[in-house]
């Protein structure tokens, strides 16, 4: 005891402690994907080894699970009509989101930026349920009006939808990435006589491109993922899309309506849990993507 | 070498018309006042030194003078700069203000594109699309920066990833791109090694012959190896402008510029 008492060495236990929780609040997040994984593999697992026909789920839109003496799997109509519903989404999302972050990020300054900030992150939190009800009951007699078809469930009515509601995200992400590029450049640029939309197209948008192409792909994601809204816009019946005025049936719309109906452990039960294997696959590799690309630009910026 | 030597004796300090004339320039930002009341003159063809040490007005004089300063939303500006005659804050078009303005700033900001691109930028924004003379003004502008020796066979790689001095003569490169007839230099050796500022003070030399060269700096003797003319400010006040001789032989009007120059505080 040739020294007093020392208060860090409490606080060198509670440091530790701390460092150990921090890691496993870490680590969790990993086993928890994995976790998933096991989970939905393990369901699927004895369908795809011994009734599932790769070039029949990949290839046929006849999806006909329920057929008493001859069920059939073909998974095509549903991938098309997520991904033409993605691909609508995005064609609205796009550029809605691009032009608020730079907006907000370039153009806004003081409290407008600050509310209309606060504004696209409100939109961010609306349920989906809300979306899915504006479809249903403002965008469906709207299009039946508009376009003059019989039904106004549809790839554009749900691609709208999700459009509107992948972009807030799409906003929030593409001007943090906007926001990362340093004022040096913008003001170099500007020293060089450039305006200000030559200094955004030229200097800025270059600079933040990886950023918003993750911006992008997540939105991507998120339009493959989403469930509620796209099962009550989009007419949900089974349909190879050849207009945005067609009914499509998404697969996550799929799996959220038939689950419930279908016994554990069926052939019916076990081809759902494929359809999600499939939908984690593909929003997997779509957010590695985003995160690569991301980690891209880090690396050019010593 | 001896070219800049016979520009100096050709263009003895002061002989020039008033290329730049500042009028009871008073920059402040809400309340704080950056720089109150100077007046004085930057002359064609000359180098003209700013000193001072930080937070005495060097830099918002610059910000002031190619009205960066519009960016900046609490600063306010009260008197005249004028250039040519011209009151800065005339120009409605500041973008054509700007064009005549090179600027190189304190740190070097190599933007993320290639060496090329970086030069080719403002004549690229300027309309100039043929090949030709874009390679032209690229090599030109790299050469009189000091560095196309250096980067030539790699025009293709990211101005971002050259080193900090390469990244610096790159900005001068880019400065020099527009031609421009004032060249502003904001402390550009904070981040370069001695080698390279050498370099660049025997571009700078050469130069003088061509356009009227602003250089704020905190290094003293870099003052008294370029200028002709020096300012110094202290805590916004332009304390003296003199022949930067007079300043660094003893000849100072006020006691704070010699004290400044001999290193008794700052």
């Amino acid at each position: 005891m040739s020294h007093s008492a020392d208060r860090r060495d409490a606080a060198w236990w509670v440091d530790r402690a701390v460092q150990s929780l921090v890691f496993v609040g870490g680590i969790s997040g990993i086993l928890f994907i994995i976790g998933i994984f096991i989970f939905i593999s393990k369901e699927g697992y004895g369908f795809i080894v011994s009734t599932l026909d790769f070039g029949e789920f990949f290839a046929s839109p006849r999806w006909r699970p329920t057929s008493s003496h001859n069920p059939t799997y073909g998974a095509l109509a549903l991938i098309a009509g997520t991904a033409s519903v993605t691909g609508l989404a995005m064609i609205v999302a796009v550029p809605f989101s691009l032009g608020a972050a730079i907006y907000i990020g370039e153009f806004a300054t003081g409290k407008t930026r600050e509310y209309l900030k606060v504004l696209v992150e409100m939109l961010a939190a609306i349920p989906s349920v809300v979306w899915g009800f504006i479809g249903l009951s403002i965008m469906n007699p709207l299009i039946i009006e508009l376009f003059n078809v019989p039904v106004g469930l549809n790839v554009l009515n749900s691609g709208i939808i999700l459009g509107l509601m992948a972009a807030p995200i799409m906003t929030t992400l593409a001007e943090d990435a906007l926001k990362a590029v340093p004022d040096t450049y913008r003001e170099a640029a500007e020293a060089l006589g450039a305006t200000r939309w030559q200094v955004i197209f030229r200097v800025v948008l270059p600079a933040a491109k990886n950023g918003l192409v993750a911006a992008i792909l997540l939105g991507v994601g998120r339009g493959f993922g989403e469930t509620m809204a796209v099962l009550m816009a989009s007419g949900h019946s089974i349909n190879l899309p050849t207009s945005p005025f067609d009914s499509v049936r998404a697969l996550t719309a799929t799996i959220a309506a038939e689950l419930g109906e279908t016994a554990a452990g069926s052939e019916h039960y076990q081809a759902l849990f494929t359809l999600g294997i499939f939908l984690f696959i593909v929003t997997f590799v779509i957010n590695l993507t985003a995160d690569l690309v991301v980690r891209g630009v880090r690396k050019q910026r010593p | 070498m001896s070219e800049t030597a016979e520009t100096r004796a050709e263009d003895p300090a002061g002989t020039g018309a008033g290329k730049i004339s500042v009028r009871d320039l008073t920059i402040r930002y809400g309340d704080k006042v950056a720089l109150s009341g100077a007046s004085f003159d930057v002359y064609e063809n000359e180098i003209f030194g700013i000193i001072g040490p930080a937070g005495s007005g060097k830099t918002s004089f610059l910000r002031a003078l190619n009205r960066m300063s519009d960016m900046t939303p609490n600063m306010v500006i009260e008197g005249d700069i004028a250039i040519d005659g011209r009151p800065v804050r005339s120009w409605r078009n500041v973008y054509a203000l700007r064009r005549r303005i090179g600027v190189v700033f304190p740190l070097p900001v190599g933007l993320p594109m290639t060496i090329y691109d970086n030069v080719a930028l403002s004549p690229r924004l300027r309309g100039i699309k043929s090949k030709a003379k874009l390679d032209e003004i690229v090599e030109r502008c790299l050469s009189r920066a000091a560095l196309w020796d250096e980067v030539k066979d790699r025009l293709g790689s990211l101005g971002s990833l050259l080193s900090g001095g390469q990244q610096q003569r790159l900005t001068i490169a880019r400065a020099l791109s527009q031609d421009p007839e004032i060249l502003l230099l904001d402390e550009f050796s904070i981040a370069v090694d001695p080698v390279t500022t050498m370099r660049i003070e025997d571009v700078l030399k050469e130069l003088r012959s061509e356009m009227t060269i602003v250089l704020v700096t905190n290094l003293v003797q870099q003052a008294r190896r370029l200028a002709d003319r020096t300012a110094f400010f202290l805590t916004g006040e332009l304390v003296e402008v003199a022949d930067t001789e007079d300043l660094f032989t003893g000849n100072s009007k006020d006691p704070r510029t010699r004290d400044y120059v001999e290193g008794r505080f700052g």
